[in-house]
């Protein structure tokens, strides 16, 4: 009965998807640092969930800010996954994956944007992301803005540093950054800005 | 009002239950898509859904339905019964009896739902009166006229 009813919803999600009912579709997937959840619209990625963060509150937060009509459908993430085991293997310096930027507005956006920007292996400081954004005396606000990042990793706020070189803050926690900023070859010289 | 949850925990919450009930409405071979039409219908209506406060009455309620809809299209009476063993397996459904699983069957649609809520997934009557949309007195009478109709049937 139970494996019947698995089938049943295993197809229910795919005609969902064919009939444009599946407003968001979530995978959890395996990472050096934990699971990560992710969740894409029909637009692209919406958002990254990093290890330290509660999926439950994320999916609920999803239902309430994107569409209820979340469902869990790894299919439906699996460029993202096959992305990022690239990243985290080193083998990747840039995401293609399509983005949906739509959990950030206004100001916070034109930083994200910003953000995007920056290459692989390089750090930009919050006055830097604040002024490309528009107000360079918004560094503050600018520093939110990463706090916020609803899509990291792929969005890489892990690359964005204080002015004198500090590693400043990260969603995910400070040895994720540091781990991150290692990884793509820059905490080893030091950060230079 | 409280925003509604990812349809995922719906899913898991209840698939199950939809599922046994779909079985001993329309049987293993017309229960599967009856399931798909009723979650798909459900998905389509969710981010309109006002009161989810009784998200399982909901889904029972459009499961009845579809069930009805493949009863029509299939034109057939009585209903084919789903496997006994199956059916004793899952938690509260009372054992089946083609007799009276077809006198249910022939009811007038809100007496039949009303009876399959109350002992086909053990709703109470405040929960049998959301899923139909009426009031607790009109759910009440809706189960007590089905109730007293199938007593006279099935003698």
């Amino acid at each position: 009965m139970k494996a019947a009813t698995d089938g049943a919803v295993e197809r229910l999600k795919a005609r969902a998807a064919e009939e444009g009912l599946l407003d968001v579709a979530y995978a959890t997937v395996d990472s050096p640092f934990g699971p990560l959840l992710l969740a894409r619209t029909r637009k692209g990625l919406v958002r990254v969930g990093l290890p330290n963060q509660d999926r439950d509150e994320l999916l609920i937060d999803l239902a309430a800010r994107v569409s209820p009509r979340v469902l869990e459908s790894p299919a439906e993430l699996e460029e993202a996954r096959r992305e990022l085991d690239l990243y985290f293997d080193g083998k990747l310096d840039s995401f293609g994956l399509p983005l949906d930027w739509r959990l950030s507005g206004g100001f916070r956006q034109r930083v994200l944007r910003a953000i995007n920007r920056i290459p692989y292996g390089q750090t930009r400081s919050y006055t830097e992301m604040a002024r490309r954004a528009g107000n360079e005396r918004a560094v503050r606000a600018a520093g939110t803005a990463c706090g916020s990042n609803p899509i990291p990793l792929v969005v890489p706020c892990h690359r964005v540093l204080r002015s004198g070189g500090a590693l400043g803050g990260y969603g995910g926690g400070l040895p994720m950054k540091r781990a991150l900023l290692s990884l793509e070859g820059v905490l080893d010289e030091g950060p230079d800005r | 009002m409280t925003a509604l949850p990812p349809f995922q925990t719906v899913l898991d919450d209840h698939s199950g239950a939809v599922m046994a009930i779909l079985r001993g409405a329309v049987g293993r071979q017309g229960a599967e898509d009856c399931f798909q039409e009723t979650f798909l219908a459900a998905l389509r209506a969710y981010p309109k859904l006002e009161d989810d406060r009784n998200l399982r009455g909901w889904l029972l309620t459009i499961a009845h339905r579809k069930a009805i809809d493949h009863h029509r299209l299939a034109g057939r009476e009585p209903v084919p019964m789903a496997d006994p063993a199956e059916l004793a397996a899952v938690d509260g459904m009372p054992e089946p009896d083609e007799g009276l699983w077809a006198a249910v069957d022939a009811l007038p649609p809100k007496q039949r739902a009303a009876v399959a809520l109350r002992y086909g997934s053990d709703l109470p009557h405040g929960e049998i009166a959301a899923a139909l949309a009426c009031s607790p007195e009109a759910a009440r009478r809706s189960l007590h006229e089905g109730l007293k109709r199938l007593r006279r049937e099935l003698g």
